[in-house]
């Protein structure tokens, strides 16, 4: 068949939805917010923490009332602003190299250019934590150290340990682990106190573990939402407003009445019919991230097929682990921070180098038809493998996927082209094995 | 006796470093016919606790056009270091087929990852993540990783058929304390006397201790430091310059040596790994924990570890220093995320030292080196001019 392109797609009548956009209104709502806590931190001296999504320990920063700035986010804002490489050449210009994650120079090029960021004013951290989830967090992290001279807590969960590994809690690699870990969380409530001059308050900690519960719960129960077929949001799209609400938001009741929103709006397509992608025809799972700096046109290459994003590892390791279900118990509220950080924070990640197993169970609850890998030339945390892993599942699991690459934030590496011809010819992939399984 | 010439041992050790099919390694199977190999990738790896188990540990540092990479490309991202990729292709080609278990530690995220693509492709290998602590300040962190040489000595041990005594460790510790006391002391002529050493005879000699037996290579080292006192040479007019960026892939021979036509090596991070402990590490307490101690606490800094209480442009300026340099040579490998970023803050600090210095990228498969040389002997005769 040919390939159907936007002008031509049908236009979709949609029977009115009473919920329609409130998860959108409340997203931007939040996010200005957000913005305007981190503006008015200054002005107020109140310290602000600069954290990264895989591991922010929002859990205890919230706890001593500090503004949490997410970079990842921020440098993501500039490219969908249409700005990042604006602020990747000021980085590239002072010495960075091409060849680095674009979201640091994104960032390093805002502070560079006076802090003056599309949609506020960056702060200047009083306190880094960069955990070892990725190992540019932490270079990252040195770079503020040497503008700022703050001190950059690297916090560190070890992973995922190689062939045959299992995240047992009944180990003593797992008791080693947490017994580590929880000396960190120690450490890290004792430079907390450190930096804002005040007292740890348990009780105030147990209320953010308890949000954080609930809000882990919530987060599975979206994620499920979209085992439906049609599939109520786009895992892509969609999904990017979801992480970045449940990061920012992450231990305060906001955060979870956010997805109780996002919730009933999805609920509310799947019982009306509606899905997030018009005549839905393929179901994707996306195992990367996207390109942000070219986010409609992205999302649009799959759209033109009917294609929706039902799933996403970056749904998984940039949320946190909260998919794979935070428990913590309040009664032993540090013990256990640290035991849901190793156990979560090993699954997620070992989810994003040992993926296969993860991907074939997401490919068969989601009832995947393909899986889209997209390397990222700024991210090696998540792209390095990925063909590798792509071959594996096809030989092994027989999921079909597809290889492509570009890049978050910089637009010099989206090759539009090149792009559309892989993906039209992976849906045609799709298709003819669709026909072959239906004559069998 | 006379001794041997030191080019002679140079090029005995050089035959042995650029052959991927590890000849000494083979050699040793010969003699050890149910012996097992322990390969380890950059930057480090306590060998002591595979030596103890009977086990030879070899370090992969990666190759020069001596490999061809064919299949390895095909499973890995394209913006990803050479160093990953050669890694892969010496196995994935059959070359290095004597591989029973690997270790990667997990210094940036292409090496986590390489981990598991070796471990998805050759599950005839164990493969394993030995996690070294990033918050190496914490003191949580030494018995956290006392606990994890622990866990990869079970590995090992399961491995070899065999248990480990305390007196085997204590005992492999000596032989590699002997191995970094010599090293040392190859470095301190190199140092001192940088126009009795070529920093390419002292990378050859150096590199080769993770290719072979270090009873071996301890012997190397003896003969080649005894070949140095009779070595004559006389200082030449060149500047001394300390040359880092080689603490995981590492420049190709000749592109030391191009630096080297130009400039004194007196100090740098090539194998950085080999030389990371720098004082005897301890037989009277328990091995496994002076092992853990000594790798976090009497240790060396590099690109890949966050110490906060070793800032690394410290420690450069430091090693500047105290070697006598003048100048510095602040390279990183293409594509390397941790190099890379690194190379801004030694700059900026070596700027605000007024530390001459020459900012450059290699990669461990580069051939052409013209541009390379142009801008070396330059930077190389603007100083001369200006110390003169
Ligand atoms: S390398 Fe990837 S995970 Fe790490 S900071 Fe950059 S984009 Fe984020
Ligand atoms: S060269 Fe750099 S990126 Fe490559 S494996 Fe080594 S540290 Fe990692």
């Amino acid at each position: 068949m040919t390939t159907p392109t936007k002008h031509e797609r049908r236009i979709v009548i949609r029977p009115p939805l009473s919920l329609a956009g409130t998860t959108r209104d409340e997203n931007r709502k939040l996010i200005r917010e957000w913005w305007a806590e981190l503006d008015a931190a200054e002005d107020e001296g109140r310290p602000v923490a600069n954290v990264f999504v895989m591991g922010s320990m929002a859990e205890i920063l919230r706890t001593f009332d500090m503004p949490i700035a997410f970079p990842e986010m921020t440098s993501l804002q500039t490219a969908v602003r249409g700005r990042s490489l604006e602020y990747i050449t000021t980085a590239e210009d002072a010495g960075y190299s091409p060849d680095i994650c674009g979201y640091v120079k994104a960032d390093v090029g805002v502070h560079l250019q006076g802090r003056d960021h599309p949609m506020g004013r960056l702060p200047v951290p009083s306190l880094v934590v960069a955990t070892n989830l990725c190992n540019t967090y932490i270079k990252w992290g040195e770079i503020w150290e040497r503008m700022y001279d703050c001190p950059v807590f690297v916090f560190d969960i070890p992973g995922w340990r190689g062939s045959g590994f299992e995240t047992k809690p009944s180990s003593g690699t797992f008791r080693d682990d947490v017994r580590y870990v929880e000396a960190q969380v120690r450490e890290l409530i004792a430079l907390c106190e450190e930096v804002t001059g005040k007292r740890f308050d348990i009780d105030r900690f147990r209320e953010t573990l308890a949000e954080v519960n609930e809000l882990s719960r919530l987060f599975q129960e979206v994620l499920e939402l979209n085992q439906h077929r049609p599939a109520p949001f786009n895992a892509l799209t969609e999904g990017i407003n979801l992480m970045g609400i449940v990061n920012a938001y992450r231990g305060s009741p906001k955060g979870t009445r956010f997805l109780e929103i996002a919730k009933a709006e999805f609920a509310e397509r799947i019982d009306s019919g509606v899905g997030a992608v018009p005549d839905e025809r393929f179901r994707l799972l996306l195992v990367g991230t996207a390109c942000y700096s070219n986010f409609r046109d992205f999302a649009g290459l799959f759209e033109d097929w009917q294609g929706v994003f039902a799933h996403s590892d970056y749904m998984s390791f940039a949320g946190g682990a909260l998919d794979r279900g935070v428990h913590y118990d309040l009664d032993r509220p540090v013990e256990s921070m640290a035991e849901q950080m190793v156990l979560t924070t090993q699954e997620a990640m070992g989810g994003m180098f040992w993926g296969q197993d993860w991907l074939t169970e997401v490919v068969r609850d989601w009832e995947i038809d393909g899986i889209v890998f997209h390397g990222v030339k700024s991210c090696r945390t998540v792209s390095t493998g990925l063909p590798d892993e792509r071959e594996w599942l096809l030989r092994r699991r027989d999921i079909p996927g597809l290889f492509i690459q570009s890049d978050l934030v910089d637009p010099r590496l989206w090759s539009a082209a090149q792009l559309k011809n892989r993906i039209d010819a992976f849906f045609e992939s799709l298709e003819s094995r669709r026909a072959i399984g239906a004559r069998r | 006796m006379p001794t041997e010439p030191i080019e002679q041992i140079v090029d005995e050790v050089r035959a042995i470093v650029e052959d991927p099919s590890y000849p000494a390694a083979r050699r040793w199977l010969d003699t050890h016919p149910d012996g097992k190999v322990l390969g380890h990738f950059q930057v480090y790896f306590p060998e002591e606790l595979a030596h103890a188990a009977g086990v030879l540990p070899i370090k992969v540092a990666g190759f020069d056009t001596a490999l061809q990479i064919r299949k390895a490309d095909a499973h890995l991202a394209a913006f990803v270091c050479s160093i990953a990729r050669s890694a892969l292709e010496l196995v994935m080609s059959g070359t290095f087929d004597l591989l029973d278990m690997f270790v990667f530690p997990p210094i940036c995220d292409v090496a986590r990852h390489s981990c598991a693509v070796w471990a998805r492709n050759f599950e005839d290998i164990d493969c394993q993540i030995l996690y070294l602590p990033h918050n190496a300040a914490s003191p949580a962190a030494v018995p956290y990783l006392a606990g994890e040489y622990r866990r990869i000595l079970r590995e090992i041990e399961e491995v070899a058929s065999t248990r480990v005594t305390d007196e085997a460790l204590r005992a492999s510790i000596q032989l590699f304390n002997e191995n970094r006391r010599l090293i040392r002391e190859l470095y301190r002529v190199k140092r001192e006397t940088p126009w009795k050493l070529a920093a390419t005879e002292a990378y050859l000699l150096t590199r080769a201790a993770g290719v072979m037996p270090r009873e071996e290579h301890n012997e190397i080292l003896r003969r080649a430091l005894a070949a140095l006192e009779e070595r004559e040479g006389r200082p030449q007019d060149r500047i001394k310059v300390v040359f880092v960026g080689g603490f995981c892939e590492q420049p190709p021979l000749d592109l030391i040596s191009v630096v080297q036509d130009a400039c004194y090596i007196v100090d740098d991070d090539f194998m950085v790994g080999l030389r990371w402990i720098l004082e005897d590490v301890p037989v009277d307490g328990d091995p496994i924990e002076a092992l853990a101690d000594a790798y976090l606490n009497r240790s060396d800094y590099s690109p890949v570890q966050h110490d906060p209480r070793k800032p690394k442009e410290e420690m450069l300026l430091r090693k500047i220093r105290e070697s006598g340099a003048e100048a510095a040579i602040i390279a990183a490998a293409k594509m390397c995320e941790p190099g890379l970023e690194e190379q801004v803050g030694y700059s900026q600090a070596l700027f605000a030292e007024g530390i001459p210095h020459l900012v450059m990228e290699f990669e461990e498969k580069s051939t052409t080196f013209e541009q390379t040389r142009m801008e070396v002997e330059t930077f190389a005769e603007s100083l001369l001019f200006e110390f003169a």
